[in-house]
């Protein structure tokens, strides 16, 4: 698999204004840029990550991010983590449901649990809570409900 | 005079919606299908879960690196084993932790184990579904409680082993292990042959699992599907042939793959599969070396977790677990808590293309068509 600085590369000729960030061992991609993106590494025959492994949700208190690690079944490579960062306030994020079925549950327990929007999901319902819960519980400032119940200190 | 049906007038007819669970034995746990049905044909299903949800992220993320170890047993609470492991894998790419020569053929040798209870009882839990009402289940049920021996005198626990630790096992194996290994891998492809002489080609059985839920290469891929569903759609897809971890790379094992990614494959592909354990474990207790079950800094983390700190960062790991790709996504940030930890439950996605499956099926082949995915609600809803 070519490195994370050639996909960068890759992309910014596909797409020039597009900015993408290489950080650590992930992709950093612009929320409005995403689905392009996306597009672009499922179909490209170069990558053609066909397969959506993980769609994890991130609360880093400052911002919400999202992360997809993609692998192709079809060349047997990867991981390639991409993330999507948004604000707190209304934490809309791109879904790619679309491009990949496998992000439909786990786009549901994302915005489920950590309170993600993802705009353009089919039936975007809370799936391990009840509809009538309030919160996401993921979120770092959510308040344990038994607040009697300390927190273990080592 | 005479009579057709274009006399007779049209009948008023109208959908039908139930409700299959939560609380039905056929669904493997608390797990809901809102079935819309026109006679006896499924148009629409919708899976409905959660009711066993207990938030595993939060809890884990409020305790120390090593302090949900045991909580991950109770995920797939049939495969302890390989929950231990993906886990353990995950960590130890974050710490940067070796593993000892024992303690990966250790390692191994338990997750094919798992990987023979998982498949036995799934099959004997497919034709409880099917119809065949427990007698399968009870052979099944035999052969899973030698493997289960093997592991309470290994680990302490038959069930909930919490055996893995960073940088390897927790107690080096008791010295009748191998010889115990050995008379199983013995005695199993006897009892396969005797399995498969009862229903492989078994007329009720293929009437009924034979191009029934068929499931798409295409989709299979698109929808995340992990494990042997994926591999009976045709798609040669093995985590621990592609990824090569652990040393599985040094055993010589085949993946097998279905053809129409029915019920039937699905059902077979897990004999094959076990055949290859079998091989696998055959090949790995005679390689086993003498040797560490566990690296001196591994040994700090399980003896004094608090002084167990990954450095700052992110890592995925992932195995071919008996269910399918089970990854953990850890964040560190330099604490003995982890920042972020997240399960990526093959249970759980795998249900993704249930609607797909049903659809145009009879209500009855749904609930086959649930019992051949192979889940285990400790992990779809965790």
């Amino acid at each position: 698999m070519k490195t994370l600085e050639e996909i960068k590369k890759d992309i910014e000729s596909c797409y020039s204004d597009a900015t993408v960030t290489v950080e650590g061992t992930s992709l950093v991609v612009p929320k409005e840029r995403w689905l392009e993106v996306a597009k672009f590494l499922r179909t490209h025959p170069e990558y053609s990550l066909d397969y959506l492994s993980s769609v994890t949700g991130v609360d880093y208190k400052e911002y919400l991010e999202v992360v997809y690690h993609l692998y192709s079944i079809e060349k047997k490579e990867g991981p390639l983590a991409v993330k999507v960062r948004t604000d707190r306030q209304k934490g809309l994020v791109p879904s790619v449901t679309p491009f990949w079925r496998s992000a439909e549950f786990q786009e549901r327990e994302a915005y489920d649990l950590v309170g993600i929007h993802f705009e353009g999901h089919p039936d975007l319902r809370r799936i391990l809570m009840w509809d009538e819960f309030q919160y996401h519980p993921m979120r770092k400032d959510y308040v344990q409900e038994d607040q009697d119940r300390p927190e273990k200190e080592f | 005079m005479e009579y057709t049906l274009k006399d007779t007038p049209a009948l008023e007819t109208q959908t039908l919606e139930v409700s299959l669970g939560p609380q039905h034995p056929s669904t493997h746990g608390v797990f809901r299908m809102n079935v819309t049905l026109d006679g006896e044909t499924i148009l629409k299903l919708k899976p409905v879960m959660g009711y066993l949800h207990r938030n595993h992220e939060k809890l884990a993320e409020n305790m120390s690196w090593l302090g949900s170890m045991p909580y991950t047993d109770r995920l797939d609470y049939i495969c302890s084993m390989t929950n231990n492991f993906a886990y353990a894998l995950a960590v130890e790419k974050l710490a940067g932790l070796q593993v000892p020569e024992r303690a990966q053929y250790i390692r191994v040798i338990m997750a094919e184990l798992t990987r023979l209870v998982n498949h036995t009882l799934l099959i004997g839990f497919l034709l409880n579904d099917l119809g065949a009402f427990f007698t399968p289940v009870l052979y099944a049920f035999r052969e899973r409680e030698k493997i289960l021996d093997l592991f309470e005198a290994v680990a302490g626990s038959r069930m909930m082993c919490n055996y893995f630790r960073f940088g390897g096992v927790k107690v080096d194996v008791t010295s009748d292990f191998i010889p115990r290994v050995r008379q199983i891998i013995n005695k199993y492809p006897k009892f396969l042959d005797e399995f498969e002489k009862l229903l492989s080609e078994n007329e009720i059985l293929m009437a009924r699992c034979q191009n029934v839920g068929v499931l798409p290469k295409e989709l299979a891929i698109n929808a995340g599907i992990s494990g042997p569903m994926l591999r009976a759609s045709g798609v040669p897809y093995d985590v621990r042939k592609v990824d090569g971890y652990s040393i599985y790379n040094r055993f010589k094992f085949r993946v097998p793959i279905g053809e129409k990614g029915d019920v039937y494959d699905r059902y077979y592909i897990r004999i094959l599969e076990m055949r290859e354990s079998i091989n696998i474990l055959d090949q790995a207790i005679k390689e086993i070396p003498d040797g560490e079950f566990i690296t001196k800094e591994g040994g700090v983390g399980a003896r004094s977790p608090r002084n167990f700190k990954p450095p700052k960062g992110e890592a995925y790991g992932r195995i071919e677990a008996p269910k399918g790709e089970l990854g953990f996504y850890l964040v560190s940030d330099g604490t003995m808590k982890p920042y972020r930890y997240h399960v990526r439950a093959p249970s759980f996605i795998n249900l993704t293309v249930l609607e797909d499956m049903c659809l145009g099926q009879k209500v009855a082949d749904a609930i086959i068509i649930l019992g051949s995915i192979d889940i285990v609600l400790g992990e779809v809803d965790r």
